[in-house]
């Protein structure tokens, strides 16, 4: 076994090893072999990196001596370091990236023009595993937008098919505007004095504005990377646009870079919140958990319709976040434990269902040529695989028991039944209302992966396409089949992530959640016995028991017959697939309750007139009033400022001149009086 | 011989629940069939329906797929676990802490799940309906159920079901506002979630207001016995849950000996016959709502559950 303090070293070997095979890429050109060899690689080399940030977490709290190099502004170097944090957050990203690249050894022969994915897809997984090993802010940023710039590549991988092109612009405003955001933050954190590793930072101290700054530019900064509302509108554009192991990837890992940032610097650099800042984050955190997933409810994409669920997902996070920073400001260790934990745990459990769900949807895409679930349907029969693994992806995100999703809402509903005690009143109206919300967002959740899965799977097909698929390659199975069985696993045995999760929260907070592997039959208890327990083995258990032995009894003892005939529809079955309840038609009901006001959702029939022969027509419109309220007129403001400065291009020379004398002059005297 | 008596009460529970589930329905039936001057079928009818079902073979459509198969028997399992983690005659269950009240509800939300599901699989207009119309009534039911789980909770100080009933029992609680709304609010997203009227209707077939019995519409032999007795025993669970929080009278204590548990026995009897008598007489004296007034009612459920959990946060008198 490798020494932990050769962890950091081995995981920047791997980040070269990703930069050699983006080099490898260009240099393979379009050959035929290009694509298995590159994604096999990557698989191997994140493999490593997995391993090597796995060591480094079961090794504990030990922190390995950063690494410095000679490289970037002369006066601050490069440093590198890797604390629990930093080796969890690897962990994360590279266990996702082995599963895509395994995936996309098959799925990569799909692509018609490789060489527009395969160089930019190892650089995209150097940069995310660069963020969480950066020590001081210059790496930080610079690997940032390294990470988005190469995930913007991808997203414009297919930039002939209509909208990517939109997709990426807006993508990439977005991107860029939240690493301004974070470059104020830092900049602002570092001071006058201009310390820019993170150990200088985290010993300094921040007066109650700065804080306040600060944590507003990381909320905007890494929220906008993350999806919050209202900065999500780029995400659900973006991630389905690229290939479909891309979008595993940029939904299931790089958001969670994102709640890297956040976590670092709220949680780590910035020191003792104040209160006010957790209902913030708690009230941003619930409204883009339910604004998320009722925007899943309404599409008929089935990729968008993971993009906004994990809009939804990350709406958790931060209610978890913001639970966190409540008990933190009120020095209530246990409750910060619990509710971080349970972020953590969230983290990793959304990073394996929602890449299972996006390899599932691209198996799907792969298979038909469809993203449009109203022309899928009847493909558990054709892809049982793909299919099942959406099944068991769909039951462990809507957070149901026994899987891995339902463990860490439910740790996220402990944590709000231990705030009663927090003074702040504030915060006693807040958490009641935001737990109501995130009961919400779960059931709504279900709602929408039913949907999600019965329309796509179930039924009968809907058009020739999916009459005809096939069931997806071996690669990608297996990925699919390894991502099920860790939901699973997770889900049964959570004691154990939460008890290699301690030393990432003993680091951060100084305390941590009970010891988990001392309860007896692997239960997990967030706080004490006597207050509640949760023991997914047994749930798990009980019933595969229960269903097995009345499967067993009643086929022994009583009818085991079975006689296949034309379906029964109350004596009415009409042969057209049609007939069947669409995406739209299954969320009618829930259109019609919540989306009333949040879409301005209309119906709208419109009758031929009396004696005209051609089809009535049922219409509904939806309005996104995110966009139109606060992106809308921002673009108005800035096309209109463009058309005024326009003429500023046409100007001879020598008003150009005393343009600049001017400007000059300006300059000069405001710095005057600024002096 | 400790897991022995430490057994027993668990496996007495899980047959009991099993055995009473169709009599309570059987019971419903009757006293709603009296109430409408009718002389109703036996007691013992949803026994013999069960029976004769079973023994039926089953008919399954030609698109049917594995999961429409499998789905009965997970449905059925989730909520007979549920229904097992529910003290009915006594607290001491010994599986009590593998599933607090949450994980209870979120079971029973995995069942629904598998429901609305094998509704979609055939690919027909009533089983879309019933299960676009089931996912959208738990989106109430399930909000409004954690928020009384919260009060129950910041109430006892505990989510563990057994701790709770322990708690209600040793009568330090008293009237409390927060529990009458709670009690409240449970009645209402118990009547929705077992597809009473004014929510459904159990009885009918071909009415387009129908959600449960839309949603199974194609199952039929030992798949269709294996729902209505997961459906008779949500019924079962409603009504013990009610129970054991707000009536607690007569449930054993943990680790009491047998005479206990059978007092226990004898004062379940009694609740459930009262709540029997009590919702044949809601239902036969209240008519059946369209399906786009349900998220009035449990709209009205869900704001109950938050005054009252709100309440709870405000402080620890209400």
């Amino acid at each position: 076994m490798m020494p932990p303090a050769m962890t950091l070293p081995i995981i920047l070997f791997s980040v070269c090893g990703f930069l050699g095979l983006a080099v490898m890429a260009v240099a393979l050109g379009s050959s035929r072999r290009a694509t298995p060899v590159l994604y096999g690689g990557a698989s191997i080399v994140s493999l490593v990196a997995l391993i090597a940030s796995l060591i480094q977490l079961v090794a504990g709290g030990h922190v390995t001596p950063g690494l410095t190099l000679p490289m970037g502004v002369p006066w601050i170097g490069v440093h590198f370091r890797l604390d629990a944090l930093s080796s969890f957050f690897v962990a994360v990203i590279d266990l996702g990236a082995a599963v895509a690249s395994l995936y996309a050894i098959g799925y990569g022969r799909h692509e018609h023009e490789p060489l527009r994915v395969l160089p930019f897809y190892p650089a995209f997984l150097a940069g995310m595993n660069l963020v969480v090993l950066a020590g001081d802010a210059f790496t930080f940023l610079v690997s940032w937008e390294f990470m988005s710039l190469s995930s913007w590549a991808l997203v414009m991988a297919h930039h002939r098919d209509p909208g990517n092109i939109r997709a990426g612009y807006i993508y990439l405003l977005t991107a860029s505007f939240g690493t301004l955001c974070l470059l104020l933050a830092f900049g602002l954190m570092a001071g006058p004095a201009g310390g820019y590793t993170f150990e200088t930072i985290r010993t300094a101290h921040y007066s109650g504005w700065v804080a306040a700054l600060v944590l507003a530019l990381v909320l905007l900064g890494a929220g906008s990377k993350a999806g919050l509302v209202p900065l999500h509108v780029w995400l659900p554009l973006a991630h389905p646009a690229a290939p479909s192991h891309v979008s595993a990837l940029m939904s299931g890992v790089m958001t969670k870079v994102a709640v890297y940032a956040f976590i670092r610097v709220v949680f780590d650099l910035l020191g003792e919140p104040s209160w006010w800042s957790s209902m913030v984050v708690l009230a941003l955190g619930g409204v883009t958990a339910v604004l998320g997933v009722l925007y899943a409810l309404i599409q008929q994409d089935i990729k968008r319709l993971l993009a906004y669920s994990t809009v939804e997902n990350i709406g958790i996070i931060y209610i978890g976040l913001g639970l966190a920073l409540a008990f933190q400001a009120n020095g209530v260790t246990a409750g910060t434990a619990l509710a971080l934990t349970a972020v953590l745990l969230h983290v990793l459990n959304h990073s394996l269902f929602k890449s299972l769900l996006f390899f599932g949807a691209g198996a799907v895409l792969s298979a038909t040529g469809e993203r449009d679930m109203d022309r899928l349907g009847g493909l558990i029969h054709r892809m049982p695989v793909t299919a099942f693994t959406f099944l068991v992806g769909s039951v462990a995100i809507s957070a149901l028991p026994p899987l891995n999703g339902f463990v860490s809402e439910w740790m996220t509903f402990q944590a709000i039944l231990l705030s009663p005690n927090l003074p702040q009143w504030g915060l006693k109206f807040m958490i009641p209302a935001v737990g109501a919300l995130l009961a919400l967002s779960a059931a709504l959740a279900a709602a929408c992966f039913v949907r999600g899965f019965g329309i796509t799977f179930l039924g009968r097909p809907r058009a020739q396409a999916a009459a005809q698929a096939r069931e997806t390659d071996r690669f990608s199975q297996s990925a699919m089949l390894l991502l099920a069985l860790l939901c699973l696993l997770a889900g049964i045995l959570p004691g154990v992530v939460i008890d290699a999760l301690a030393p990432v929260i003993q680091s951060l907070i100084g305390g941590r959640m009970p010891l988990q592997g001392n309860v007896p039959w692997l239960s997990i208890v967030p706080i004490a016995a006597s207050r509640s327990s949760y023991n997914g083995l047994l749930v798990f258990l009980f019933i595969a028991a229960s269903a097995w032995i009345a499967a067993l009894a009643i086929h022994r003892f009583a009818s085991h017959a079975v006689r296949r005939s034309a379906a029964w529809d109350c004596g009415y079955p009409d042969p057209s697939p049609l007939t069947q309840y669409s995406a739209g038609s299954f969320s009618q009901p829930i259109r019609r309750i919540y989306g009333a006001t949040i879409f301005e959702a209309r119906e709208r029939i419109e009758m031929p007139a009396p004696g005209d022969t051609g089809p009535a027509r049922f219409r509904v419109d939806l309005k996104d009033l995110v966009w139109d309220w606060l992106y809308a007129p921002i673009a108005g403001i800035v096309n209109f400022t463009a058309g005024r400065l326009n003429h500023l291009q046409f100007l001879t020379i020598r008003r150009y001149l005393s343009l600049v004398f001017v400007a000059l002059i300006v300059l000069l005297l405001v710095l005057a009086i600024w002096m | 011989m400790d897991v022995i008596v430490n057994l027993a009460p668990q496996a007495g529970q899980m047959l009991l629940v099993l055995l009473l589930a169709p009599l309570l329905t059987g019971f419903v039936r009757i006293v709603k069939a009296r109430l409408l001057r009718r002389r109703g079928p036996p007691l013992l009818q949803p026994y013999r329906d069960l029976l004769r079902l079973l023994r039926k073979e089953a008919v399954l459509a030609e698109n049917a797929s594995w999961l429409f198969r499998c789905a009965p028997y997970l449905i059925f399992a989730g909520t007979w676990v549920a229904a097992a983690l529910i003290p009915t005659f006594g607290t001491g269950l010994m599986f009590s802490w593998s599933a607090d009240l949450i994980a209870i509800t979120a079971l029973l939300g995995s069942a629904r799940f598998f429901l609305a599901l094998a509704g979609m699989d055939v690919g027909t207009s009533f089983g879309g309906i019933g299960s676009s119309r089931e996912v959208m009534i738990a989106t109430f039911a399930e909000p409004a159920m954690i928020m009384i789980v919260f009060t129950l909770a910041l109430i006892a100080g505990s989510t563990q079901l057994s701790t709770i009933a322990g708690f209600m029992l040793s009568g330090g609680v008293g009237l409390r506002v927060s529990l009458g709304l709670a009690l409240v609010a449970l009645t209402m997203v118990a009547i929705a979630e077992n597809a009473r009227i004014p929510i459904d209707n159990p009885a009918t077939h071909l009415e387009l207001t129908m959600v449960h019995e839309a949603m199974v519409l194609e199952y039929s032999g030992r798949h269709l016995a294996m729902i209505e007795l997961s459906a008779m025993l949500k019924l079962l669970l409603y009504v013990s849950l009610i129970a054991c929080v707000f009536t607690p009278w007569g449930l054993a204590p943990d680790g009491a000996g047998p005479i206990p548990h059978f007092i226990g026995i004898g004062a379940y009897f009694l609740k459930l016959a009262v709540a029997g008598t009590l919702l044949a007489i809601f239902e036969t004296s209240i008519a059946k709502m369209r399906v786009f007034r349900v998220p009035e009612f449990l709209g009205a459920a869900l704001m109950l559950g938050l005054l009252a959990a709100l309440l709870r946060f405000m402080s620890r008198s209400f």
